[in-house]
């Protein structure tokens, strides 16, 4: 992609991998906002959200009612799509990838194979070189967020623990992926050998971070994010966007809440602007310690 | 991450970084050893000499330049004749008129042009192609990302290069556009085109 490609120049083409990570580039900087109707995702639209994410009950509700959590109900996504002007994403269970080609015949922009859903296969992820939707796909270190890229994935956000208000778990495993690139900008080349081996993923991609300093894939952050800080503290280590799923309907009041989110994250730099919009914002979600929870999203995936 | 991303050339050019792909321009931008400078207050203006809107999504864009106070400052530079370069939301930012868009949604009205939102469908629909540029002597990858679509152009718009029937990337005096992505193909022609005229 380096250079232009020569070969079938006259003809355009859909779904490659640079059409599929361009969505992704133009996301950066945004807040992506779970919603679970139309009306929410007008609010978060209003608020200015660069996208939504469509689905039946934010992890929050989730985790309390247990059971199995699956791809949401199409007309509910439809409903959404059918008042959002922005992008619409929509989540499918991990390898199950006849919810992922249900979801693209819906023309949702982005899909998310999540962790947050109850996983369909336990040893694979989806084949999402096979789509011409692109795919987001949580990771909590470097090696499960290359295998997500060797799939196909053109974004990989930070799993973080989803539904627990709670930003522990994403600033783990940001600094992990994070910390670990810059590692391996450091390492002489016999070393990439040992670093595809340690994080068992393909040699190649391993040598491209070495080279570019950087995944080939933006990556951003999910999972525990309540509050302007949170959001502009994701940013700082180094995340291009957030996700917030129970974060903003979760809280007492949550237009307010979701406008300062984008706005911190824009100005995530910037303290006086961060406390400028965290105001009187009301109560954030409540939010739950990670001694107390009993099931980790984050543990699912391989 | 630094702000100011690349020495070695006198002129600065602004990278409007409220949301969407600013890093993208600021990399092609410093390929070709220009100096860019983030925008996201009305401070980070007083030191450059062009600016670039990048794609993003344009109703974000056009609530965070409001609240940022960005808008009339740069409505301004623009009428004052500060080169400006939008490429998709940022080309919606600077057009006449917005269809599809949110009726809250700002504009600069700074080209003669009408631009549809989304006009190419949902992201299974975005492609690349190749696009003949009048002054290139080779086409140029164009990448289309939910593009939007230019439905009418005035009199003064110079069109710079079609996609079939559809006007793609044009001019009106200190104004250019692009409905592509140039930042997204590693390939810095245009980049080059639009700071010759700073």
């Amino acid at each position: 992609m380096a250079k232009r490609e020569t070969e079938n120049t006259a003809k355009s083409s859909t779904g490659s991998m640079l059409v599929k990570r361009g969505l992704a580039e133009m996301l950066k900087g945004g807040v992506i906002m779970d919603v679970v109707n139309p009306e929410q995702a007008k609010i978060a639209e209003d608020a200015g959200a660069c996208a939504v994410m469509a689905l039946e009950r934010v992890p929050a509700d989730i985790r309390r009612d247990g059971g199995v959590a699956r791809m949401s109900d199409p007309e509910m996504i439809s409903g959404i799509q059918a008042v959002c002007s922005i992008p619409v994403m929509a989540k499918a269970r991990i390898g199950h990838f006849v919810e992922a080609q249900v979801l693209e015949s819906l023309g949702v922009d982005f899909i998310d194979e999540s962790e947050v859903l109850t996983p369909a296969d336990e040893t694979h992820h989806i084949d999402k070189l096979k789509f011409t939707v692109p795919f987001v796909c949580g990771a909590t270190n470097l090696g499960e967020a290359l295998r997500r890229i060797s799939e196909g994935a053109a974004l990989i956000r930070s799993k973080g623990e989803a539904g627990t208000g709670n930003i522990v778990e994403a600033v783990r495993h940001l600094r992990s992926i994070i910390g670990d690139i810059r590692k391996i900008t450091q390492a002489d080349s016999a070393e990439l050998f040992d670093w595809a081996k340690k994080l068992q993923a393909p040699l190649p991609l391993v040598q491209d971070i070495a080279e570019t300093g950087w995944l080939q894939v933006p990556l951003f952050c999910a999972g525990g994010i309540a509050t302007p800080s949170d959001a502009a503290l994701a940013m700082q280590l180094g995340a291009q966007a957030v996700f917030v799923g129970s974060g903003i309907f979760k809280s007492d009041d949550p237009a307010p809440r979701a406008k300062a989110i984008v706005e911190a994250t824009t100005h995530f730099r910037d303290p006086e602007i961060i406390a400028k919009v965290s105001r009187n914002l009301g109560v954030p979600m409540t939010g739950i310690g990670m001694d107390k929870i009993e099931q980790r999203y984050a543990e699912r995936g391989w | 991450m630094v702000r100011v991303s690349q020495i070695g050339s006198t002129k600065i050019v602004g990278v409007l970084a409220l949301q969407g792909a600013f890093n993208s321009h600021e990399r092609a931008l410093g390929e070709i050893d220009v100096t860019t400078q983030e925008i996201r207050t009305p401070q980070d203006l007083a030191s450059i000499d062009a600016l670039v809107m990048p794609g993003g999504e344009s109703t974000t864009m056009s609530q965070l330049l409001e609240s940022s106070e960005l808008f009339e400052p740069i409505k301004k530079l623009i009428q004052e004749g500060m080169p400006v370069f939008g490429t998709c939301a940022g080309m919606i930012l600077l057009a006449t008129k917005i269809i599809d868009g949110r009726d809250d949604q700002v504009s600069f009205g700074a080209i003669d042009i009408d631009v549809q939102r989304n006009a190419y469908g949902r992201q299974i629909d975005s492609f690349e192609t190749e696009i003949e540029v009048e002054s290139f002597d080779e086409p140029f990858h164009a990448v289309f990302i939910r593009a939007p679509r230019i439905v009418r152009a005035g009199r003064d718009v110079e069109v710079l290069a079609t996609n079939g029937p559809e006007i793609v990337f044009a001019k009106q005096k200190n104004v250019l556009v692009a409905s592509f992505h140039p930042e997204l193909s590693f390939d810095n022609r245009i980049h080059k085109m639009f700071v010759k005229e700073i």
